[in-house]
């Protein structure tokens, strides 16, 4: 709201809060102020069900590297995954 | 100022008044008990939402003999932990402008028709509060002004949005009572040079206003809770020159 850096995604899970599992249907993600992480800008994930109140909600601040290698990790186990998923060897 | 010798105290309680289009508002309402008179200042939350450093900086004010009216701008999204409100209400892309402006003049009209008052109320609020009490004085009448750091008073073209139509600096002209803005010079929301345009823009319509720039601070520097940003010299100055403006103004 102060940046105007918000982007949503739909996406198709779960996750665990203070409510316990619930499913994940959507995650905003901001550069804004954080509620908790001591800086003035972090890059914030809330995975949230839209159908599920306010407190179905698992909220991460991160800085902007440690974003950046999330989404890294995230890329790089999709690419193994749909390796695996295609037949190719799997790792380990 | 303090007298040790003299009876002190503060009502601070969670009411509900009508605010944009008759909704009923949360507010966080403040007063020194006593009979009066107390001017009055409405507090408009930052974009973290209606927190705990927000009603602690209530309860400064009141201890320094002001009534408080701090409204939950996010309340229409729900109610629950102030974290999962604002984080509803950052997905959506924060709160329309024109609600804010008159859930602000809702309090203002609240604090104003207490037998405590003494028909003055001013507005201030930080962040994105800053930036909404800049806009609320331009568009409804105020007696006093403090924009602690608003972020967006110059907004780029592309930045307008349905909630956001026009930037408020463009409400300047409009401005309805004395300003008092405080900036931290290592701040980029609002930056530096976004500062100098809004000073030139309340020259050219000639309002009265104070405007100060602490070096050493950026964003945030009121702020106790957050160590990367707080800054306890301006912070303590800062708040001197906050009370002392309201004394001035609406005492």
């Amino acid at each position: 709201m102060c940046t105007n850096i918000l982007i949503h995604t739909r996406l198709e899970g779960a996750g665990f809060g203070r409510k316990g599992w619930f499913p994940v249907t959507r995650a905003n993600v901001t550069y804004d102020h954080p509620f908790h992480v001591d800086l003035e800008h972090a890059v914030t994930v809330d995975f949230v069900d839209e159908a599920g109140g306010l407190d179905a909600r698992v909220g991460v601040e991160l800085t902007v590297a440690s974003a950046r290698a999330l989404a890294e990790a995230l890329l790089a186990a999709c690419a193994e995954a749909e390796a695996y998923e295609s037949g190719g060897a799997a790792r380990g | 100022m303090a007298d040790t010798g003299s009876y002190e105290g503060m009502l601070a309680e969670v009411t509900k008044i009508p605010g944009h289009g008759g909704d009923w508002i949360s507010v966080y309402f403040v007063r020194p008990l006593g009979p009066g008179p107390f001017p009055g200042v409405v507090w408009l939350h930052h974009m973290p939402g209606w927190d705990e450093w927000t009603k602690e900086a209530c309860r400064k004010l009141a201890y320094h003999g002001f009534m408080v009216a701090a409204p939950d701008l996010y309340c229409r999204a729900g109610t629950g932990a102030p974290e999962d409100v604002a984080a509803k209400v950052r997905a959506e892309g924060g709160v329309p402008d024109a609600q804010v402006v008159a859930d602000a003049a809702a309090c203002r009209d609240f604090l104003r028709a207490l037998p405590q008052s003494n028909g003055k109320v001013g507005v201030t609020g930080t962040c994105s509060g800053g930036r909404h009490a800049y806009l609320a004085a331009c568009l409804e009448p105020f007696d006093a002004c403090v924009d602690l750091w608003g972020g967006g008073v110059v907004m780029r073209p592309e930045d307008l949005t349905e909630k956001r139509p026009v930037a408020p600096i463009d409400y300047t002209e409009r401005l309805s009572c004395p300003l008092l803005g405080l900036f931290g010079e290592e701040d980029r929301a609002p930056t530096p040079e976004q500062v100098r345009q809004h000073e030139e823009a309340l020259k050219q319509h000639g309002k009265q206003y104070e405007f100060h720039m602490y070096a050493g601070a950026g964003h945030g520097f009121f702020y106790h809770d957050r160590p990367a940003a707080y800054r306890a010299e301006q912070a303590v100055d800062g708040w001197k020159k906050v009370i002392g403006f309201f004394h001035q103004h609406l005492g």
